[in-house]
This record gives C-alpha cells, sequence and structure tokens, in this order.
C-alpha cells in the first residue's frame, strides 16, 4: 500500500510534508532541511528523536496522529490527552496543526560555560 | 597490582521505554550479547563480546529513560568494604545501601550510594568469571583473536559514561580523593579561566572511565560509551546505524578531549550511545590536561570545532 503523505503545519512558522509511518520531527527536519520553516526563535529542537530528552515537545492542536511510548519525564499522562507529546513519537494519520511547547528545555542546557 | 582499589566501570543500568525495542537495539544494532533475562523485574543483562564478567550492560523497562545507576568492579572484598567505609565518611555522599548478593544475576554484594552529581554509583567486587568466547582448547587456552557469530557494531567493551550533574567540584572531590582516580584531562571556563566544567577521570589505564560536565541538573545521563578497534570500525558503525535508521546525534568524527574517534547516536528510548576507538595510556603520574573556554568546540568536536546545540542540551 502506498505510503500517504499529510501536510503538518507548526504554527507561526511554515509547513511541510510527513508520510503516514514517518516520524513527525523527521518530517519537520527536512522541511526546515528545504527552507519551509521560517521565523524560529533558534533552530528546530531536535534532540534524541526517540522520545527520551523531550526537547521536541509540541502540542498538537489539529489533525490525528498515533503515538509511541514517550518519556513520563517529559510529558504527562495529562500532557498527552491534552495532545502534548514529543514530535519524535508521533506519526500523522490526517493533515497536522502544532505549536512548539518546549517547556522541558527551559532549565536545560546552555548554561555550562556562564558563571553568574 | 599496578591497577588497585577500583580496577574499571563494571555495568551500567539503563531504563529504556519498551523492553523488547530496547533487546533489539543493543544486540542486533550495537551488538551486545545477553547473558541473562529478569521477568519478574523487567530486567535483561548484556556484556560486550569481550567484557569477561558475566555483565556490563543492564536494561530495565521504566516509563522514562535515562540511567539508574553505574557500577564499579573494586579488587577484592576487603577493597570493597574498605572503600564503602571511606564514601560514607567523606561527608560528600548519601543513600547509602547495600545491595544483597545475587540480586544482579551472578554477581555479589553491592554497596550503593549517591554521589554530589545525584547519580547513583555502586562499588561491588565479585562478578562470575564469563570469558569472551575466543577460547579454542578450552576457555583463554590459545584464543582467537574474536569469537564467532557477532552482530552488528559489536564493540568489545561497555567503557565509560559521561554524566551531567551540578555539583561538579564534589564530584570530582570523591572520585579523586576517596576512590583514587586520575583526573585525565579537564575543561576550564569563567572569566579567569578557574571553573571547572568538565572532568574526564581515568582509574585505570584509560584516557577517562567517567567524565562529568557541570550543567544545573541532577543526575542525568550524557551517554554510555563503547570500545571499538579502529577508526575503520567508527565508520562501519554509522554504516550500521544509517542502515537500521538509528537516530545519530553527530559523528564520525574525533574528539579533541582524549583525541578518540567517535560516533554518538541514540537507543530506541532516547539513551545517547557512543562508540569510539583511539585515545591514549593513562598512567597516575601523567599531568592533566586542561582545555580552555576559548577552545571548547574543538575539546569535544575536533573538525567542526564548534558544538552541536544537541550535545549541551539533550540528556536522559
Amino acid at each position: 500500500m502506498a505510503r500517504e503523505r499529510f501536510p503538518i503545519t507548526l504554527e507561526g512558522h511554515g509547513s511541510g510534508h510527513g508520510f503516514d509511518d514517518e516520524r513527525v520531527l523527521v518530517a519537520l527536519e527536512r522541511a526546515q532541511g528545504f527552507g519551509q520553516l521560517k521565523n524560529m526563535p533558534r533552530r528546530l529542537p531536535v534532540g534524541c528523536r526517540r522520545g527520551g530528552c523531550g526537547v521536541c515537545r509540541v502540542r498538537v492542536t489539529g489533525g490525528d496522529y498515533r503515538a509511541d511510548l514517550m518519556s513520563r519525564a517529559h510529558v504527562s499522562a495529562e500532557d498527552e490527552a491534552a495532545g502534548i507529546v514529543l514530535a519524535c513519537c508521533i506519526y500523522p494519520q490526517s493533515e497536522l496543526y502544532l505549536r512548539l511547547e518546549p517547556i522541558a528545555v527551559k532549565e536545560k542546557g546552555q548554561k555550562a560555560v556562564k558563571t553568574d | 597490582m599496578a591497577v588497585s582499589g577500583v580496577l574499571r566501570p563494571g555495568h551500567v543500568a539503563l531504563r529504556v521505554l519498551d523492553l523488547d525495542a530496547a533487546i533489539h537495539h543493543y544486540t542486533k544494532v550495537l551488538g551486545l550479547i545477553e547473558t541473562a533475562r529478569d521477568d519478574k523485574t523487567k530486567r535483561v543483562f548484556l556484556k560486550a563480546w569481550d567484557d569477561f564478567d558475566h555483565h556490563s550492560v543492564v536494561l530495565r523497562e521504566a516509563d522514562n529513560s535515562g540511567m539508574d545507576y553505574m557500577g564499579w568492579k573494586v579488587e577484592s572484598p576487603a577493597v570493597l568494604k574498605k572503600l564503602a567505609a571511606d564514601v560514607k565518611n567523606s561527608g560528600l555522599c548519601t543513600d547509602f545501601e547495600w545491595i544483597a548478593a545475587g540480586e544482579h544475576p551472578n554477581t555479589g554484594e553491592r554497596f550503593r550510594f549517591t554521589v554530589p552529581t545525584g547519580h547513583s554509583m555502586e562499588l561491588f567486587a565479585e562478578k562470575d568469571y564469563v570469558g569472551n568466547g575466543c577460547g579454542t582448547n578450552g576457555p583463554d587456552i590459545n584464543p582467537d583473536p574474536w569469537p564467532d557469530g557477532l552482530q552488528g557494531i559489536a564493540p568489545s567493551n561497555f567503557d565509560h559514561c559521561l554524566l551531567y550533574g551540578d555539583d561538579l567540584d564534589g564530584v570530582v572531590k570523591l572520585f579523586r580523593d576517596v576512590l583514587g582516580f586520575g583526573l585525565a584531562e579537564q575543561v576550564m571556563a569563567g572569566p579567569d579561566g578557574e571553573l571547572m566544567i568538565g572532568a574526564f577521570l581515568s582509574c585505570s589505564n584509560k584516557a577517562h572511565d567517567i567524565a562529568f560536565i557541570r550543567q544545573p541538573v541532577k543526575n542525568k545521563l550524557h551517554h554510555a560509551s563503547f570500545l571499538l578497534g579502529s577508526w575503520e570500525q567508527v565508520l562501519r558503525a554509522g554504516d550500521i546505524l544509517s542502515r537500521t535508521k538509528t537516530s545519530i546525534d553527530i559523528g564520525p568524527t574525533r574528539h579533541g578531549i582524549t583525541r578518540g574517534e567517535t560516533i554518538y547516536f541514540f537507543d530506541p528510548s532516547g539513551n545517547r550511545n557512543e562508540v569510539f576507538s583511539g585515545g591514549y595510556a593513562y598512567y597516575p603520574d601523567k599531568r592533566t590536561v586542561t582545555w580552555t573556554e576559548s577552545e571548547l568546540g574543538a575539546a569535544i568536536f575536533y573538525h567542526d570545532r564548534k558544538l552541536n546545540e544537541a550535545f549541551l542540551s539533550v540528556f536522559t
């Protein structure tokens, strides 16, 4: 059966396309490579791509998807019920609308060389 | 004996989200060998082919990723008792616990404690010797250079971990002054270059047996690392990782620190793995190598000469 291909929109930044058996984050990485994502505050947050590190946390604001297991350290059961997921662990089953929800990275990283 | 006290990293215990997916990755892609399974605690025990003790990696199914603990083989039961007392008396550690023999299969009692960066560490003296399967006329008699039946990348040994935590000064003091490690390399930053932000510590002849990076977090795993024999094997690892669509972080490339040739990738639960080759022989009388803030990029990735964003911000 042919792979189904769906538009994926990252609110405020642009759209790309993903396949029904492809991690949404990987589709967004390709969209970024094609220059389809604009006005990003920083690069698309890509970490482990396997549900462990939490940096690609997004809120799905529209559309259907299926999901792999994700670390509960970054996505609680309540989060998941509210559509907050890790983009690396979901697969589009329709057109999708996403919003970056990067609370998990707030206290992470980038401080190793600051001394304040 | 030349290497005494703490001999080497004996095991690392990792939490994984899906045990079957993890077993596939660690046996078929990374190429470790399963040596035991405990269905009751959802744990699997594995070793790299040249690890001669019963196991060096423990996978436990959980609802989040990361490291449960790392265990260190010490030279004897007497040294285990002495070091346990030294750790208790150091004032640097908390949460002391003796784990009964047999809780890990084929393993003696373990002394567990929490270090200043929040990580759980263990010391143990006894784990059954199972050898590397290379002997042709009995175990360790007239051995071949490597065994038949290896799969995937097939590193020879579990080698070290890099961990992230806040109290770098405390943990370096513990490993140097109490556990007898040497400081092979350090990364210094800050206005006067006097703030240590990275420490690469050796209890043996290796350039590092454990490393810590100062980050405002507790008890985080950056990577668990496994040893390969050559740069060509690191390149072959990259081929296997791409062919199996494993999530690659960076590499193949070289570290300035320790001079290792490396590739980083992620297991199916997002725990970072490394396979590497190279480095140098460390001795206790070798002077510490220092990296300064301006050369931090080359220290971490010698060819790119800059940190990728994920190096500091992505961990489990």
